[in-house]
Formats: structure tokens, sequence, C-alpha cells
């Protein structure tokens, strides 16, 4: 027994790990915004971000109160002195004469106020219209969807320079020109979540009687697009304060007023006179918009990771190993390959390991063909892709060999590597999926071959062309040229199991090898490898969960759950007495009546 | 494949069409406005009109707009209302600059974020890690304060390169080149990590995609397999990616001409635009609006053609 699972987590990490991109999708179902706060304020750069975007508040509103003197107040003998020069003036004086420091803190009235519009700007038109075009699609959205692209697709300081002969040096007209032109952001995520929402709740909507289909898309929408919004308006603040102090920078803001851009060209256009002037509005600026990117992130990862997890403790896996017998000598010394006592697992997110895989011992000679049988989810995957060393990244190895005439290549990648292809191929369980659809045919086909077998390309195509058409490939010369989306499913199956025998190998592990094909195309497909099996005396290994495909073709099985092999037999004996309670449960589901 | 390209032709003409009529309309609204903001606040009821009517800006907009489009239509934007020079011309003076600029940019961005993406996406750790500083930190400062800064120690502190200036190609190509090294750098740290990060995401999104499995269980090993099938299957998303920086380049380069007194276009429409040269700023919209049309064009096109799918179709 290993020591670092328990049951449940073991089916917790099967649901979760085997299949890649089938991770937990970014929702907070099942978190309340307690759970997000709390995880909020566990994040040091979401409070230093959080304090600090306060603090600008707080100075903005308090700025009369707080500022040291007046924005306009000159004193020409501080005219051009520098931070911290123990002149009058904390920051120093601008070149006119005036205090740097205190038009700074006047300056943050204009940023929130410009902040506020930005925001509801860009919110209002954004939700309503993603609602509207959501809703009523059809030509609303394909009309809203292209503005919103056009919008999308302008670098909005340039219209808003060529606005400015219109709105003239005022920079809240400015503001909610860019809120209109930041709007499609909010407005893209509204409409897709409306879509989305619309999909799952039709059913149910009819279901629920006194509330209207829209009212009922409507508070569901916007429960949804909440959390989205909200980390989005961190992003959207910061391009506005960003594109604020740009334009007061080159001169569009008002003069009369105090801004941050503003104190930032002046000090600018006195770089050489006094050169540290422009640091304090350059940090102004680039930390209150460097405070909403890390809020829009801290939020992202409150409100929508599924939380962080820790790295695998070195430690317990070590542990873990140690707890583990070590496969004894070979008792097969003339089997093709002999997995002996395979354990593996894969990181539970708090330090530890979740077993997939636990202590499994497979034999496969020389012209058998094993089947490896089991729900989804009983590790004869994992099993097939560490026979193949193609485990994802972050599987964890607790123990055990996989023997290939006798040496171990599980402990060794770079003897893995040399044997895969030479000797060891692979034939996957989804065709289309599993060819490269940007090439050729021919030349996927080509550079897997000189990969393992270095030869001459000519040589490779005839050898290629040969075994296509001994595959059932009608015409192997067009298919060689054709593209993978031009041939069908069972036709992509033939082109695989091409690619799996071209370098010649004595094992194929098969993975669910027909269960994406037709009916009438997967027995031809078994046919086909049983022939190969006969013709090249390949042993292979079919994993697979369909009983019928065993009877067929199978010489001997091995009937996996839950991580380790419950039995094993000849075929023909185990159709006949089948003695593992679970292997009758399978038999039985398999004949039942209504499956059939 | 050219039914796709003439259909992707016929929307970023519709969008050229819809954004500078949206903007004509807008900026040419008030004709009383832009007559009196050529003459200067002082000047007279009576002077203004005379000059309104002498610039035609008295007609309905929609009349103007008409008589621009037929300008545009034998390739005139017009003249300038202080130095009635035409339009065309003084953007081509100006285009160099911009084009430098922006060439250059987009070249090294893709260069280094595919560079950089891949490794970072293949190997992971540290590199990784860096990526997403440099990333946060390149959303989060505006381009033009690096500039600033980039003055500040480069230029004013240690006096290494000019801080400001543009010297043309066929004067002194040495110049020219240094010339642009900061400008180029200070738009460069904004969108490398952005787009760095972007397409380390497509990269391995292609990794996990189970033909690479199949081609791994082929023999084939690492470098090959990225070389050969990922990077081509990357490289879709990865024109998007650099189309949109492209684009958001472009409002950057403004501010970045400004910082270094560089006389590009964005440099031209905003001594425009302060003193309502209006024909002369429609000119830099118009021109701002071509180079996102044929940026989208090109990702479009290319990206469809790297995809057999569309282009066999």
């Amino acid at each position: 027994m290993s020591t670092v699972h328990t049951p449940q987590a073991v089916l917790d990490a099967r649901d979760a790990r085997p299949e890649a991109g089938a991770a937990p999708g970014p929702r907070d179902d099942g978190r309340g915004d307690d759970g997000a706060l709390r995880r909020l304020l566990h994040d040091p750069l979401a409070v230093g971000a959080m304090a600090y975007i306060a603090l600008v508040v707080v100075v903005g509103v308090f700025a009369p109160l707080i500022a040291p003197s007046s924005p306009s107040f000159v004193d020409l003998s501080q005219a051009n002195t520098a931070p911290f020069s123990g002149g009058d003036f904390l920051l120093g004086g601008d070149s006119s004469g005036r205090d740097v420091f205190s038009r700074l803190l006047w300056a943050t009235r204009g940023t929130l106020v410009a902040c506020v519009i930005v925001l509801v700007v860009s919110t209002v038109i954004g939700v309503v219209g993603g609602l509207l075009a959501g809703y009523f699609r059809g030509r609303t959205e394909v009309v809203a969807s292209w503005v919103a692209d056009a919008i999308m697709a302008l670098p909005g300081i340039v219209l808003l320079i060529a606005l400015y002969t219109v709105i003239g040096p005022s920079i809240p007209t400015a503001m909610a020109v860019f809120g209109v032109l930041i709007a499609p952001a909010n407005y893209r995520l509204v409409r897709a979540v409306v879509g989305q929402v619309r999909s799952e709740l039709y059913i149910d909507a009819a279901k629920v009687s006194g509330l209207s289909d829209l009212r009922i898309v409507f508070r569901h929408v916007l429960t949804a697009v909440r959390a989205p919004i909200l980390i989005q308006s961190g992003y959207v603040l910061a391009a506005g304060i960003g594109i604020q102090a740009g334009l007061e920078f080159l001169g569009l803001g008002n003069p009369s007023v105090p801004s941050w851009g503003g104190v930032l060209e002046q000090a600018f256009s006195a770089i050489y006179l006094n050169p540290q002037g422009v640091v304090a509005p350059a940090v102004v600026v680039s930390l209150t918009t460097l405070a909403f990117v890390l809020m829009g992130n801290a939020l992202r990862d409150a409100l929508q990771s599924t939380g962080r997890s820790r790295p695998v403790d070195a430690d317990r896996v070590a542990e873990a190993r140690a707890a583990r017998v070590a496969p004894a000598a070979d008792p097969e010394p003339d089997a093709l390959v002999a997995v002996r006592s395979l354990s593996l697992g894969y990181p539970d997110g708090e330090g530890g390991v979740r077993s997939v895989v636990d202590g499994v011992d497979l034999v496969v000679h020389r012209g058998e063909i094993h089947g490896l049988v089991g729900e989804s989810g009983s590790g004869k995957s994992q099993t097939a892709f560490a026979m193949l060393g193609l485990l994802p990244k972050d599987a964890v190895v607790l123990g055990g060999a996989v023997l290939f005439d006798g040496a171990d290549l599980l402990g060794d990648a770079g003897a893995m590597r040399r044997a895969r292809g030479t000797r060891i191929a692979y034939v996957p369980q989804e065709p289309m999926s599993n060819l490269d659809p940007t090439i050729t045919i021919g030349r996927q086909l080509t550079l897997g071959l000189r990969a393992a077998r270095p030869m001459p390309k000519a040589a490779a195509r005839t050898h290629l062309l040969g075994l296509l058409a001994r595959v059932g490939i009608a015409d192997p010369e067009a298919v060689f040229d054709l593209y993978p989306h031009q041939i069908s499913g069972g036709m992509a199956q033939r082109v695989l199991i091409t690619g799996a025998i071209a370098g010649d190998p004595d094992l194929i592990v098969a993975d669910e090898p027909t269960t994406a094909l037709d009916v009438t195309v997967q027995a031809d497909v078994l046919a086909l490898l049983r022939e190969l099996r006969d013709e090249r005396g390949l042993g292979m290994v079919l994993v697979t969960h369909d009983l019928g495909v065993v009877a067929d073709i199978c010489d001997s099985v091995s009937v996996m759950r839950d991580g380790s092999i419950v039995e094993h037999q000849e075929v023909r004996s185990l159709f006949a007495a089948p003695e593992h309670p679970y292997t009758r449960e399978l038999l039985s589901s398999t004949l039942d009546p209504e499956e059939a | 494949m050219i039914g796709f390209t003439l259909r992707r032709l016929a929307s970023a003409l519709l969008l050229v069409v819809v954004v500078t009529c949206a903007t004509f309309l807008l900026i040419f609204s008030d004709g009383t406005t832009i007559a009196r903001a050529t003459l200067g606040e002082s000047a007279t009821q009576e002077a203004v009109e005379a000059k309104a009517v002498q610039l035609g800006l008295d007609q309905p907009v929609v009349t103007q707009y008409l008589d621009w489009v037929q300008g545009v239509l034998h390739g005139s934007l017009g003249n300038s209302y202080f130095t009635g020079e035409p339009v065309t011309a003084m953007l081509l003076t100006r285009l160099p600059v911009t084009l430098s600029l922006t060439v250059i940019v987009v070249l090294l961005t893709a260069l280094i974020s595919v560079l950089v993406g891949t490794l970072a996406a293949v190997r992971g750790g540290w590199l990784d890690r860096a990526l997403q500083l440099l990333a946060v930190a390149g959303a989060a400062v505006p381009g033009f304060i690096v500039a600033i800064v980039l003055v500040l120690t480069v230029a004013v502190g240690w006096g290494v390169l000019p801080a400001t200036g543009y010297v043309p190609l066929t004067t002194d190509p040495g110049g020219w080149a240094r010339s642009l090294v900061l400008p180029v750098l200070a738009i460069l740290v904004g969108s490398v990590g952005g787009a760095a990060q972007q397409f380390r995401g497509a990269i391995s999104d292609v990794l996990q995609q189970d033909f690479v499995r199949t081609l791994r269980s082929r023999g084939i090993g690492e470098l090959p397999i990225v070389a050969r099938h990922v990077l081509r299957g990357a490289a879709a998303p990865g024109l998007t990616i650099l189309s949109l920086q492209t684009i958001g380049m472009l409002g950057g380069v403004v501010l970045i001409e400004q910082v270094f007194a560089l006389p590009g276009v964005g440099n031209l429409a905003l001594e425009t635009t302060m003193r309502s040269d209006v024909p002369v700023v429609m000119g830099c919209v118009v021109f701002t609006v071509l180079v996102v049309v044929v940026v989208n064009l090109l990702a479009d096109v290319v990206g469809a053609w790297i995809n057999p799918k569309v282009r066999l179709a």
C-alpha cells in the first residue's frame, strides 16, 4: 500500500489529471466573496496596491488640507530646485517656481475624476451594449461587434489628439471619449457571458415560472460578469491613467489645472537644468498605473484561480518511494516488455502526491496482444504512457521499472528516447488531433521515420509509400501530399499506424485505437493490427474499455481498477471464468442487452 | 485563399471609410470654432466669418466631407490652413521617421518575443518567472515614462546617446541608427514583455496538443518538434498578437516622438491639432488608419496562408 493517498483523493486526482487541458475552468463557483477577500488580504502585492490606491484617494479628497501651498503659489527663488535639496519645497520647484509636491497632491483630484469618468463610461457602454447584443443577437450583434472591433483596432491616443480641435483642453471630456474607446473590452466580455448563460439557462428557464426570460438572463449575466468586470477595471484604469498623463504631457490638458502629466512635461522641458525634477512625477504616474495593474492581477488570482498549489515536497516523494518494494529480478527473462511494480502519481497541490497507478505488473511477449481493460480513470492510459516515457510533465514516478528486453527504460530517459520509434511505438486514440494539421501527411511521416531511422529522403518516401499501401490506403502517392483535414478519420488512423510501424518497432502501445472510429472502420483497423502482429511478430499493449475489442483481438488481458491490476488471465479463460467480482461486473455490463 | 483575401480587403476598406468619415464629421463639425482658432482669440466676428467662407467651413459638414472624398479619390488630402502646403507632401516628409521607428520596433518585438516566449514555454523555470515580471512591468509603466527615464539616465546622465533629434538615413546612417536607439528601446520595454508572454501562451497551447505527444512517440527530439511543428502551429496566433501589439504601439509612438523630438507623423498631428490645422490632422488620422488596416490585413492573410485549411479552400 502506498503511504500517500486516500481512496477519495485518488478519484479526485484521476478526474482532474490525465486529460491534458481538462483542468478545472476558472470559475468562482462554490467560493463565496468572503473566500476571495481573504485570499486578497493574504496577497502582499494586493495589500500594497490597495493601500497605495487608498492613499491616492485620500490625498485627492483632502488635497487642500494636506498640500503645503496652493498649486499656483509662486516663489521664483525656488525655480528649478532639485527635490530634497533643502529648499522650501519638499520635491523642489518647477521652472515657474511653483511647489512640485503641492502641485502633485492637487493634481491627484484630476486623476481621480478622470478614473471615475473612464470607469463609468466604459462599464455602462460595455455592459449595456454586451447585454443587448448578446440578447438580441442576429443583426444587432453583428453590427455591435463590428463597431467594437473597429474601435479596438484604432490607437486611441491618435484619435484623442485629432479630437482636440473639437474638445479643446478638457481632460474630463477626453477621458469620457477614452471610456468609449476602451468600452469594447467590457462589451466583448459581457456578450460572451450572455451567450453562455443563454445556452445554459434555456432549459432551466422554461421550468421557472413567474420570471420572464429576459429578467432571468439579465440577473444571471450580471452575477456572472461581476468578477471579470472588476478584474478588467484594474487594467482599464491603469490604461486610463497612462493616457491621461500622456495627453497632459503632450500639452493637451488644461494648463490652469495642475496635473501629473503637466508637472512631468514641465520638468522634462527643464531636464538639463534640473535633471532630478522628472523623477517625482514619473514615479507617481508609474506607481499608480502599476498599483492598478497589480490590483487587476490580484483580483484575477483571488476571484478566478483555483487556489495556488504548493509544489511537490521532495522529502515526501522520497518517503513515498522508499515505502515501495524495489522490483525483484525479472522472473520472465524472455518477455519482450515487463512492467514491474509501476507506481506513479500527480501533485495534490498540498506538497504531496496522489497516486494514480499503484504497483502495476504487466508482461508482454513477442507476438502477443495484451489487453489492458478498465474504466476511464482506472490508470490504464497512465500505465501506457509510462511504458512510452511520455507521461505529462508534472507526473511523479514513485517506483517500479519498465524492462524492455531486460533493461530498465523508466529510469533512463536517454535510453527511452532512443527506444521510441525504433523499438516501442504508439498508436493514439483520436486520429485527427494526433496529426500535425499544418503539414502534409507525407512530410510528417518522413520527419518521424528519419528521426527514428536516419536514411535519405527518397528511401524514406519509398518505404513509407509501401507501408501506406500495406495498411490499406488505396492511392498512397496522392495521400502523401494531402493535409490531415483532407482525409477521413479511418484513413488518418491508418496513417498513424503507418507512422508507428515505420521505424520497425518490436512493441506497439495502442491507446483505445478504435474508440474514435466509425463502427464499420473499427473492425478493419483491428484486423489490420492483428495482421501486422502476425507479419512482424509484434508485441502489442492494447488499452481499451471495450471488452468486445478484447474478445476480438487480444491474447491475454489485465483488468485495471483504481490504479491496480485486479485480474490477469488468458482471454478465453477470462470470459469463461472471471475471478474478480469487478471483472464479472464489467462483463455483465457489456453483455447488457441495452448496450448491445 | 483569393476569396478570403478579397473578403478581408473589403472589410478593411469599410473600416477605413467608416473611421475616416466619423472622424471627419466630428472634427469639422464646428467650422466657426476652427476659423476662430486659425485666426486667434482676438479676431473679430466678421474676420472669423470671412475666414470660414474662405476655407469652405461655412458649408454643411456633409458637403465638406464629400468634397474631401472627391479630393482623396484624386490623390489629394487638401492643403494646410497655415502654410498652404499639400497635406500629402507634409506627410511624406514625416513618414520616414515614423516608419523607421515602427518597422524596427515591430521586427525586434517579433524576433525577441518569439525567442523568449518559446524558451519560456519549453524550459519554464526562472526564465518563465522573469518573463511574467517583465510583462507586468511593461504593461504597468507607460512607454513615454520609460523614454523619459532613458533620456534622464543614458542621454543626460551618461551622455552616451543623443537625447533628441533625428538624422535621415540617407544623410548619415550611423547618426540615423544612434538617433533611433533610445526611442526603439523605450517602446521595446513595453511591447516585448506583453508580446513574449502571449507568444509563450500560444506555444504552450500547441505543446499540449495530442499530436506533439505522438511526434515524441516517433522518437523525434524536442528541438525539431518545436522548430518544425510547434512554431508553425503557433504562427497564426502569434501574428494576431503581433498585429495587436503594432496597433497599440502606434499610439505610443506619438508620445515617444514627442519625448525625443522626432519629426514624425505623431509630432505633425500634435503640432497641427494645437493650431486647428484640421486638414493636416485629418491626414494624420488617415495615415494611422491605413497603417492599422495594412497591418491587420497582412496578419490575416499571412496567418490564413500558413493554415492549409484556409489556403487550400
